[in-house]
Formats: C-alpha cells, structure tokens, sequence
C-alpha cells in the first residue's frame, strides 16, 4: 500500500489536531490519543501509514497524577523506527479503553494482561478474562497502590537487616499478622470458593453434529497441561475435540507467574539485570542485552567497542544452541523420543563452557552491564570459542541437516501442518523464526539494527511454506547465518576497554521512557523501561515474545488432529519463564 | 567394589531383607517428568551425555505421577500451581521422596513476593533441598547421592506407623 507519509516524520498531531497533541513530557517521545479516537486513530495508523505489526501493548500507572496509561508501540514489517501512542485516563473505576482487537488482533493475549494485572477494561475484547493470576484473585497486582498480603517494603534497596552489627528478622519489624490484609468485604469465616475454571470453559466454542441418522456426536474436552511431558513446562491448552480434530482451543498460563514486573519495579536498575536472566532460562544473554539496551537508551551512554563485538558473539552463540536445543525437543514432540535431544545437548555443553568461562555461571550470566559487559573474554576462552566456530559447529550443524532434513518420518508429520499465512502472521503479532517462516523477512537485527549488527554480513533467512517444515528449515538456516557473523565478529574483534567507565552498583537514570528491543532467538524481545529519576524504575514492562506468539496458538491448531497440536506448540517454541513472567 | 567381591565361593550374598529392599530402591528409582522452571533445563542437561545421570539408575524418566517414585520440583512454585503440584505429590505411590531443586523451590529463591510459594516444603515434605540458582547437574546429582543415603537408612517400621 502506498503511502504519503514518509516514515520519520509522520506528525499525527497535524492529522488529527484535535484528538492528538505530542507527548511533551521530559524524556517522553510519541503522541497522547484521546480516548475517543482510539480507534479511528489506529485504523489511520494501521491502514494509511502502514504500521502493521502491533509490537506491544502496556499499561502504566502514574499514581501522583492519577492517570492511567496503555501505550501501544507499532512497527512497519519493513523496517524502521516504530510509532509510539498512548491514551490516558483518569485512575478512577470504571477503566474503559476501546480494544484494538479487531485492528490488530495481536493484542488479544496483551489487553488480557493489563486487565489482569491493572484492571482497565477494553469493550470490544471477546474474551476478557484474567490471565497471568486465576479468577477470583481480588484487586490487580501491577497497581501502584496494591500491596502484597505480607507487604514488607515499597523498594530496594532495602533497610539492612544487621543495622549494629546485630541481626534483625523481618517478622520483628513486621509481626505475623500486623501487615496481612485481606481485601475489603471479605470474611475468611464463610469464604466459599468460586470455581476459577468456569469462566474458562464457557469461553470454548460448543458444538453438537448431527448426523444423518440424527445421531449425535459430543465434544470432548482435553485438558492438556500443566503437567505434561510435551507442553515445554507448565503452559496449559484447554482443547475441545470431535473425534480427533481441534474444534476451539483456549491458552492458559500463569502457573510460573511470579510478577516479574512488580519485581522489577522494586529493584534498583541493576539489580533487575540477574532477574531478565530467568525469563526465558536458554537464552540469559540476550535478555541481557534487551534490558541493557532499554537503560542505556534512558542513559545515553555509549557502549565500548569491544564490548559491543562481546556482546554480538554471546548473542549470536545463544541463538545457535537455543535452535540446537529446540530441534531437539521439536524432534522429541515429534516422537523421536530422546535420541536428537541428546545430540543437542552435547553441542550446548560445549557452548555454556565458554559462557561459564566469560560469566561465571553456566546458565544465568548475569554477563551485560550498562556501557558493556562485567568482565573481558578470557584468552582461553577466545580459543575455545575459535575452535567451535571454525571446527566443530559447522559439522554438527550439517550433521543435524543430513540426519533429518530429508528424513521421511519427519517430513511427514511437519509438512503442512500448523498453516498460518503471512496476513495472520503480522496480524497477530508473531515475530522471529516464526514471522519468518511465514514468508515475511523482518528481522530486528536488520530493520532496525542495535549494537553492531549493521557491520555484519548475514542472510534474513525466510521460507514460504507457512508450515512447520518451513519452521524448522528456517532454524537450521539461521544458526548457519549465525556462525557467519560469528565468524566475522571473531576475526574482527578489537582489543580495548570494556566498561566505558569505573563500574558502579548505582546508576544514575534521567527520567523518561525507553523501548529497548532485540532479535532474540524467540523473537523480537523488548524492554520498556519508565523512569522518575529515583534509583528504581517506575514502569518495567518486558515485551515477550514467548508470550506474545501464543496468540495465533488456537488459529493454527483448529482443524487439526490433537497429535499435531503437540507439534505446532512445539514448533512456536515457547518458554515458561519468559510466557507468565 | 562390586557385589562380586562380595560373593562367597556358593555365588550368594547374606543381607537383610530391608537392606535388600532399600537397595534395590535406589538402583531403579523413576523420577516424575516435571519440569517447572530454569532448574528443569539443568535437569535435563543432567540426563544427557555430558552428565549422565543414567549411572544412578534414572535413565527413565516418567511423565505419569502414577509410575515415579521421586518427584525433582524443578523451579519457582507459584500459588496457581500449588494445587497442582500437591495433586501430583498425592497421586504418586508409596514410597515417594522428593527433592527440591534449587533455590526458589527450598525457600522462594530471589521471587520474594505474593505470587511464590516461599519453598515447596509449604506445600509436600522434601527429603534433600539441593542449593544453587540453578544447582548445576553435578549438584543435582549430589542431591540424588545424598537421597539414596537417606534411603538405604530406612526402615520397614516408617512405613508400618502411618
């Protein structure tokens, strides 16, 4: 679609005068919507400037003024920078803010969440329930002025426990009882629980089949999760079934909620870095490097050359044994119980020895730091890292290809299977490997490239099948992409400082906003960062796209058989940690 | 040393019963397939090649409660699972042992907050907490080493009181 609007300076103030005016607050970028046309706005923003991918939807609590806010970011699957808009309302009940559902259906899972966890309402949303917490949980979590049953403090860093030298339990400061609250009207005497499913199973779509004899056939419902050996964790699928084939499928998550957010808002800025560690456990680095991006975009500070080269070959080493590890599991979801997983595992080790090498730690490295990385690549495992390159991860990749690619059984169960067109893809807010193999080459690394990656020479690796063949060829192909930039970040690295400046616990934040985001293996990873100035960030939101991909779960599976479905899960490779935060 | 330094010159071996039984417990003991969290994927690293946590007779690793003896609570617990985990302690035979991986699932870890089970233990008795955020396999499978200890030290008498 044509447009007249060049993508640096559309001015939605001079389109729509009198329902737009541009965030003018210190640090703030992006334009303020009137409530009322949300929609109008966003048809505009979606249909005439073509910004078609829905990056994140998010709330923010500006307790002080009593306002709410839902920022949404847009992207163009072109490239470019992103269009910022956001809403705001007045912090009284009843919240309502038009759902934008039906413009881009990728906020489905996203305005679920913040009705979840900051109680606006979206008129227009089909589904609206609870989602990261159960039904029947009182009040939302992510409110400033909501506190936890045993509150403690408001931040960190907290009081010390040994003021004199002499220990202090928290229960002295806060006796057992004091400081737990239950909500207003309710009575612990005759509390009688309410069924939190209900409200899950009245959303699946019924269906009764008659037949020609007026016989008839009854659905079936199959709870899948949260203990099953193929759902990557606790993620559950409620799933209705005639006969074998999926009729309606409902996502449900949170069984690893631990509200990583309100965590995050409690922390000092770098206490948050371990935390973005454990959101999606195979991939710690570039988490990272997510956050560190976000901060150092508030900051303003520059990153050191050799860091940035660091900060590209742990990325890029992630990537590789991230797909390593979900061909793998793919396989295993496939049947082939165990065999490949071991194959992968093996490559892993060999790349967490060099991750314990540089970080200490084999999983949660806890390796970036605003301005660069903690500490510098050991010589040894510079060597090591070498040898992988050159020698041993090309082989094994191609091992990987020349046991399965061709191989008949798999090609059996991957072909044409889990069909989700390129228009869905976008609509829905798919990102990554699965974008990508929908057809479309959007990849973060070249439509807006952060850190380094714009000096490299690499592939945007896309397949038009749709499928899940198409899925697992463009994992494969990337981790040859990805030792291609390896290769070239490894003969080019500089010697230098890394860290521009003494390293310091406090950093010192500006108020303002940022959006930090990155290609991770999963997708496009963001970070949205709000800061007031005070050591602890106001607002830390983590765009996840573990999360986000789940939505166009249901449109994939229908129609297919409940075998599949395993597969087609399989395939968006989902991570708990990352998926309930 | 093996059980055939142990053989006399008639090809048998004297022991208790309960000895015996404990014995062959911990030679074949079935973990639940039940990954929570990070933990889970250490857990898997220690059933791969690299560790090989098939030496300890664990090769298997069941995704039936019904079919496991030992449940490895891998990962943070939260307050919707609980339920959830408990229904799987309860549905698992006689005798079962747990371990709890790691920190969040002995004491709620760095998740401080509304949403974690502070330690699994609020929830089923735990037999080895195993420290580490996340233990690495080798730790894991300390842990283990340190269960079959607790198991080859028991006795029928346990099991007869309840």
């Amino acid at each position: 679609m044509a447009t007249t609007v060049s993508t640096k300076s559309v001015d939605l103030s001079t389109i729509f005068p009198d329902a737009v005016i541009a965030d003018e607050r210190k640090g703030y970028t992006g334009w303020l919507v009137e409530k009322d046309n949300l929609i109008e706005i966003a048809t505009y923003v979606r249909e005439e400037l073509d910004y078609d991918l829905l990056s994140s939807v998010t709330g923010v609590d500006y307790l002080p003024e009593e306002k709410m806010e839902v920022v949404y970011q847009v992207y163009k699957t072109t490239g470019g920078p992103g269009l910022f808009f956001k809403v705001q309302i007045p912090r009284e009940d009843p919240m309502e803010i038009p759902s934008v559902i039906n413009i881009w259906p990728g906020a489905d899972l996203q305005e679920r969440e913040i009705w979840d966890l900051y109680g606006i309402k979206f008129p227009g949303h089909p589904d609206l329930r609870r989602i990261l917490t159960w039904e029947g949980f009182e009040g939302h979590p992510m409110r400033k002025d909501w506190q936890e049953p045993f509150y403690e403090e408001e931040t960190k860093p907290f009081k010390s426990r040994w003021p004199k030298g002499e220990h202090i339990h928290a229960e002295e400061i806060n006796p057992y009882h004091d400081n737990l609250k239950f909500p207003p009207k309710f009575n612990p005497e005759n509390w009688t629980p309410t069924d939190p499913e209900e409200a899950l199973y009245t959303s699946l779509k019924k269906f009764t089949t008659k037949n020609e004899d007026g016989l008839e056939a009854e659905q079936i419902i199959v709870n899948m999760g949260p203990q099953h050996p193929s759902t990557h964790g606790v993620f559950r699928a409620v799933v209705v079934l005639d006969g074998e084939k999926v009729v309606s499928l409902k996502p449900v998550m949170g069984y690893l909620h631990r509200n990583h957010e309100k965590i995050g808002e409690r922390n000092t800025y770098l206490h948050n870095m371990p935390y973005t560690d454990r959101l999606d456990y195979f991939n710690s680095m570039a988490n990272n490097w997510a956050y560190a991006l976000a901060v150092e975009k508030l900051m303003g500070i520059e990153v050191t050359e050799r860091s940035e080269y660091i900060r590209v070959i742990m990325s890029e080493l992630t990537r590789i044994q991230n797909h390593l590890v979900w061909v793998g599991i793919f396989l295993n979801d496939l049947g082939a119980v165990v065999t490949p997983l071991l194959y992968a595992f093996e490559e892993r080790e060999l790349i967490l020895d060099i991750f314990e090498e540089v970080s200490g730690a084999r999983m949660m490295c806890n390796y970036y730091r605003f301005g660069g990385v903690v500490r510098d690549m050991p010589v040894r495992a510079f060597e090591k890292l070498k040898q992988l390159v050159y020698d041993r991860l090309p082989g094994k990749i191609e091992e990987f290809e020349r046991l399965l690619s061709e191989n008949e059984i798999l090609l059996s169960r991957v072909k044409g299977i889990g069909y989700l067109s390129a228009k869905d893809a976008i609509a829905t807010s798919m990102t990554g490997p699965m974008l990508r193999a929908s057809g479309v080459p959007y990849d973060i690394r070249r439509a807006e490239p952060y850190g380094i990656y714009d000096r490299f020479d690499f592939d945007v690796v896309t397949r038009p099948e749709c499928d899940l063949y198409a899925r697992y060829h463009v994992r494969i192909e990337e981790m040859h992409q990805s030792l291609r930039i390896l290769e070239q970040a490894v003969s080019t690295i500089p010697e230098g400082p890394i860290l521009p400046k003494k390293p310091v616990y406090q950093v010192r934040v500006p108020a303002g906003e940022a959006y930090g985001r990155i290609e991770s293996p999963k997708g496009e990873l963001g970070f949205y960062v709000i800061s007031n100035g005070k050591p602890n960030p106001w607002r830390y939101h983590v765009r996840a796209p573990s999360f986000i991909n789940i939505t166009a779960l249901e449109k994939m599976c229908v129609g297919e058989k409940i075998a599949d479905f395993v597969a087609i899960l399989g395939a968006i490779d989902i991570v708990l940690g990352e998926l309930d935060r | 040393m093996g059980v055939e330094q142990k053989l006399g010159n008639m090809g048998m071996v004297t022991t208790t019963l309960e000895q015996f039984v404990n014995w062959s417990r911990t030679r074949a003991m079935w973990p639940m397939l039940f990954g929570l969290a990070c933990c889970a994927i250490e857990m898997m690293s220690a059933q791969a090649a690299h560790y090989d946590m098939s030496r300890f007779g664990m090769e298997l690793m069941r995704a039936s409660p019904r079919q496991s003896d030992l449940m490895i609570v891998a990962g943070r617990v939260s307050r919707k699972m609980g339920p959830i985990l408990r229904r799987l302690y309860d549905q698992m035979p006689e005798p079962k042992w747990v371990v709890a991986m790691g920190d969040c699932a002995s004491c709620g870890g760095v998740f401080n907050n509304y949403a974690i089970h502070q330690g699994v233990d609020e929830l089923v008795p735990v037999d080895v907490y195993v420290a580490g955020c996340p233990p690495r396999p080798e730790a894991l499978i300390h842990g283990i080493v340190t269960l079959y200890e607790k198991v080859n030290g028991e006795k029928f008498t346990d099991y007869t009181d309840s």
